[in-house]
């Protein structure tokens, strides 16, 4: 039988606020253990939580960019559960009345644009952090209070490509906002998944299971994969499945059972009496709306319309907020016109350098007058797009200037016609079987002979003039 | 007389004006401390010490004027345990906002900290980890609760004048057992930042005193916005003593049917007639009201007070401070350190409020409970919309025997049948002694105002005690 995959995301944002949550306690994870703490985030006996307008604003434009509606009225709850890293051993959270909801995502996978629904988006605290060392376990509250952003997708994805797809599009409007590092390794983006599979056709959802312990984007790609296959076998075999959790093992790339339903925990929320309902009004949510960043889908159109990019290159270039910058500055300094130029050089040479360096394109070590130089050798024919390309990579290696470059490695064009004829008149004699050809019509011998020309002046004569040279020579003669 | 029986403001006129030093006041205490303390023991962890050294700023307008405080009130370096087990040798590291004002006005804090049930759950002061407080007028009955030990602590002139909290009654309760004068603000009037919660959205701190214009001059300094605590109302806080000495001529008092039943003890009934006969005399004009939803109040009250106190005590885990059990294992840690650490009744409440918070029957309790509350409340907005205030007995009994009731939680949850619906509401209400039974045992009238409106309790209470000699009259140790 053929299945349907079904998967949904919950992603938990860390915001970068200036200071925690519910306190003034500054954030700043470098810290020694439990040196960033106070009172309220260590929940003493007698403290009270004060919420963060900054946390509250960030959230705002989040729940924004994913189109969401933001609610008027909202208010925190209380998660309530015992665990050593959570100091009051309640969570502060949002349970029903979520700052926003029904929002959503449009993601490019595998060629296609999917639609993809955002359930909702609320703000709550981060835990702290149990560090477990030579037998014994020990808590750093630091990592206590600090805001986290929860986004919870619809089960709109329908496989481990697209799950990627999606945290993959997520990332990158978060860091176009800035208002989170989004590195799933250091912990400041985690995310669980629910994956479920149904025979294809029907309507209602099969058996979830919730996959924890992802490290990486690649991390849950490869848990969803391996539990599409574990699931569709034991439907295969018409085995009971129950819901259940279950943590991936990277190491050796399985997941592995950590609870049932039966034990799942009863949270006892209820509305945080500490905390009064509060009203996001309809002037707050419009002054952050008018704050907002362009996002990558209209850096995208924009791109595409402004500089006639296409819809492939113009995606490569918004992957990231600072390629984009660093591509857009380029564009913008460079002299002529038409773009199309600056642009393919970002496209081609530019990106490929940066892939082989294992760097982002901002990141080259290059300014965009430089790139402007060197690309005005090509088009006043200085240089061969062959030898600007050389050049480029040793640009970078060595971070000297293009004209040093060109000099040092006597790259300059040769259009002296009086040296390249007598190069063309050895080539000539040399290639008797190809003039004949060219003669008889076959346009092809024509690029040959170029071709030798261009070896025998190791690359720097000008392709063009020679071209010219050699077919009015045999055409003369 | 000694120094330690006169009033707050008698001393401080003599403090201003230099009549006495705040080392005699302090001896005075003292010596009549170890003369009583050992029969009232209204201070937890009394050990016969001797006057410990206090360098109090001895500016305006305290000019060091000592002042006792409730235990579960936040005093930094001064042991803080709300009278359990679980908050052993708990020193904060804060004082709370209400104690920051107090030294700010020069006020001196008690080093020994008032006795009260244990995390104030009780109306007796007998369930404090500490034993019983006796109350000063008969040693063998409860001194009411939970802040029985600053109330017995003022009435017996062991204390100049004392903070307690009321989160059910637990201010105004005792005041009436012991004779005294007790408000329980507005809620959000006082920060309750440092207050270690009960139930925080009905917990209260506020003034048990020797009589009104000692109210007045405690809940003034008391009293104003704390950005710390986000519950608390950013309203100007108005020089109460301006209300004191005014007339009562044409003031609607409402009297609600609901408070005068059947099975009231006759002798509350009877002395409570009089007291209001005795304001009708003074001018004041007297109405039968109704408040429909009063016998909801005690079910309502104990279905949020144990829901919140379940999560606000939750904390307490032997993690970070206080008692901690020895054990092998964290859960076996977390179990034995609050089994051992926590009495009957903070178990009992614990237990209770985990229930109705509980998946299944959140909506049929809790959820229930907060829409009765609401309902409550609109009955005293619809009374206040043609009264000033309204006046009723502060309990349905006098001070009963020790023992009497602590195998019956049911019986002892009635007693505050008449303090429990002004926390439910959120409005201001004072008890001020207003005569005693044949046995001696004093009794209070309780006065209720619209939410900010003190101004009309002190003018009232103010009345009343100028035309009285209740207050006056002292408990023979």
């Amino acid at each position: 039988m053929k299945y349907q995959t079904v998967i949904g995301l919950e992603v938990h944002l860390q915001l970068k606020t200036k200071t925690k949550a519910f306190c003034s306690c500054a954030i700043d994870f470098g810290k020694t253990p439990n040196s960033g703490v106070c009172p309220v985030c260590l929940g003493f006996p007698g403290s009270l939580p004060v919420y963060n307008k900054e946390a509250l604003s960030s959230a705002i434009k989040v729940a924004l960019a994913f189109l969401c509606q933001i609610q008027e009225h909202t208010k925190f709850d209380r998660k309530n559960y015992f665990y050593p890293d959570l100091p009051k051993n309640y969570q502060i959270s949002q349970f029903d009345l979520p700052l926003s909801r029904n929002g959503y995502l449009n993601i490019l996978s595998e060629n296609k644009t999917k639609r993809i629904g955002i359930t909702r988006i609320h703000l709550e605290e981060d835990a702290g952090k149990l560090i477990h060392e030579s037998g014994a376990s020990l808590v750093d509250f630091n990592r206590a209070g600090v805001p986290l952003l929860e986004i919870v997708s619809e089960p709109d994805l329908n496989s481990p490509q697209e799950a990627f797809d999606y945290l993959t599009s997520l990332k990158n409007i978060i860091e176009y906002l800035d208002v989170s590092d989004c590195d799933m390794e250091k912990g400041s983006l985690r995310c669980d998944a629910n994956i479920s599979l149904r025979p294809e056709g029907a309507k209602e959802l099969g058996v979830k299971t919730e996959l924890k312990n992802m490290n990486s984007f690649k991390g849950v790609k490869d848990a969803l994969t391996f539990e599409v296959t574990r699931q569709a076998e034991l439907l295969e075999s018409a085995q009971v499945m129950t819901q259940e959790t279950r943590l991936w093992d990277a190491d050796n790339g399985v997941t592995v059972s950590m609870r049932s339903k039966e034990g799942a925990k009863d949270y006892r929320y209820f509305p945080d009496p500490d905390l009064t309902v509060f009203i996001i009004d309809q002037a707050r949510i419009l002054q952050i709306k008018s704050q907002l960043p362009e996002l990558p889908q209209e850096k995208m159109r924009r791109f595409m319309r402004d500089y006639g990019l296409s819809e492939y290159d113009a995606k490569i270039l918004v992957n990231s907020k600072k390629d984009a910058q660093f591509a857009e500055e380029c564009i913008q300094s460079y002299p002529e016109k038409d773009k199309k130029n600056m642009v393919n050089w970002l496209i081609g040479p530019l990106l490929s350098e940066a892939n082989s360096r294992k760097v982002s394109l901002h990141e080259l070590n290059i300014n965009k007058d430089e790139i402007i130089r060197l690309i005005g050798f090509v088009e006043n024919q200085s240089i061969s797009h062959l030898s600007a390309k050389i050049a480029l990579t040793q640009m970078l290696d060595s971070q000297k200037s293009a004209a040093i470059i060109i000099k040092e490695n006597n790259m300059l064009q040769i259009s002296d016609t009086i040296e390249l004829e007598q190069i063309i008149y050895g080539v000539i004699q040399e290639n008797e079987k190809s003039v004949s050809s060219f003669k008889a019509g076959k346009t092809n011998a024509l690029m040959f002979l170029v071709g030798q020309v261009m070896k025998k002046s190791s690359g720097k004569a000008n392709p063009k003039v020679v071209g010219e040279l050699i077919k009015r020579r045999l055409t003369d003669a | 007389m000694e120094l330690n029986r006169l009033t707050a403001h008698e001393l401080l006129n003599k403090l201003k004006n230099k009549q006495v030093a705040f080392e005699a006041i302090l001896d005075a205490l003292y010596a009549h401390i170890q003369k009583v303390e050992p029969k009232v023991k209204a201070y937890a962890r009394f050990k016969s010490e001797s006057k410990p050294a206090l360098n109090p700023q001895l500016n305006a307008p305290m000019f060091g004027l000592p002042i006792t405080i409730k235990d579960n009130i936040c005093t930094e370096g001064l042991n803080t345990e709300c009278c359990s087990k679980i908050l052993s040798n708990f020193r904060p590291p804060y004082d709370a906002t209400v104690i920051n004002k107090l030294k700010t006005a020069g006020s001196s804090i008690f080093p020994l900290k008032a006795n009260m049930d244990e995390f104030a759950f009780g109306s007796s002061t007998e369930n404090s980890y500490f034993g019983p407080t006796h109350n000063p007028w008969n040693l063998e009955c409860v001194p009411g609760g939970s802040s029985g030990g600053s109330a017995a602590a003022v009435a017996g002139d062991e204390a100049i004048w004392a903070l307690g909290s009321d989160t059910g009654g637990s201010i105004r309760q005792p005041a009436s057992f012991c004779g005294v004068v007790g408000l329980k603000p507005t809620y959000g009037r006082v920060s309750r930042f440092g207050l270690i919660a009960f139930a925080s959205s009905l917990d209260q701190i506020g003034p048990i005193t020797k009589d009104v214009e000692d109210a007045a001059i405690l809940t003034r300094i008391i009293s104003g916005y704390d950005p710390k605590d986000s519950t608390s109302v950013n309203q100007g806080v108005p020089d109460y003593t301006n209300s004191l000495g005014k007339d009562i001529k044409g003031i609607k008092i409402g009297i609600p049917k609901e408070y005068f039943v059947e099975g009231m003890d006759v002798e509350v009934k009877s002395i409570i007639e009089e007291a209001i006969n005795k304001l009708k005399s003074l001018g004041a004009i007297s109405n039968q009201v109704t408040l429909p939803h009063t016998q909801y109040a005690v079910p309502v009250y104990y279905i949020i007070a144990t829901a919140e106190a379940s999560s606000n005590l939750a904390r307490f885990d032997g993690v970070q401070y206080g008692y901690r059990a020895k054990s092998d294992s964290l859960i076996e840690m977390y179990k034995k350190t609050r089994a051992e650490g926590f009495g009957e009744e903070a178990k009992r409440r614990i237990i209770l409020g985990t229930f109705v918070l509980s998946h299944g029957y959140y909506d049929a309790y809790y959820l229930r409970a907060l829409k009765v509350r609401t309902l409550i409340k609109n009955d005293f907005d619809a009374v206040f919309k043609d009264f000033d205030c309204i006046v009723a007995p502060t309990s349905p009994t006098p001070a009963f025997k020790i023992g009497e009731r602590t195998a019956d939680p049911l019986k002892m949850y009635l007693s505050d049948i008449y303090t429990i619906s002004v926390n439910l509401a959120g409005i201001p209400a004072i008890s001020i002694p207003c005569g005693f039974t044949k046995n001696g045992l004093p009794i209070g009238l309780q006065i209720m105002a619209k939410p900010f409106n003190e101004e009309m309790l002190f003018r009232l209470a103010h009345a009343f005690e100028q035309n009285t000699e209740w207050h006056k009259i002292k408990p023979r140790l």
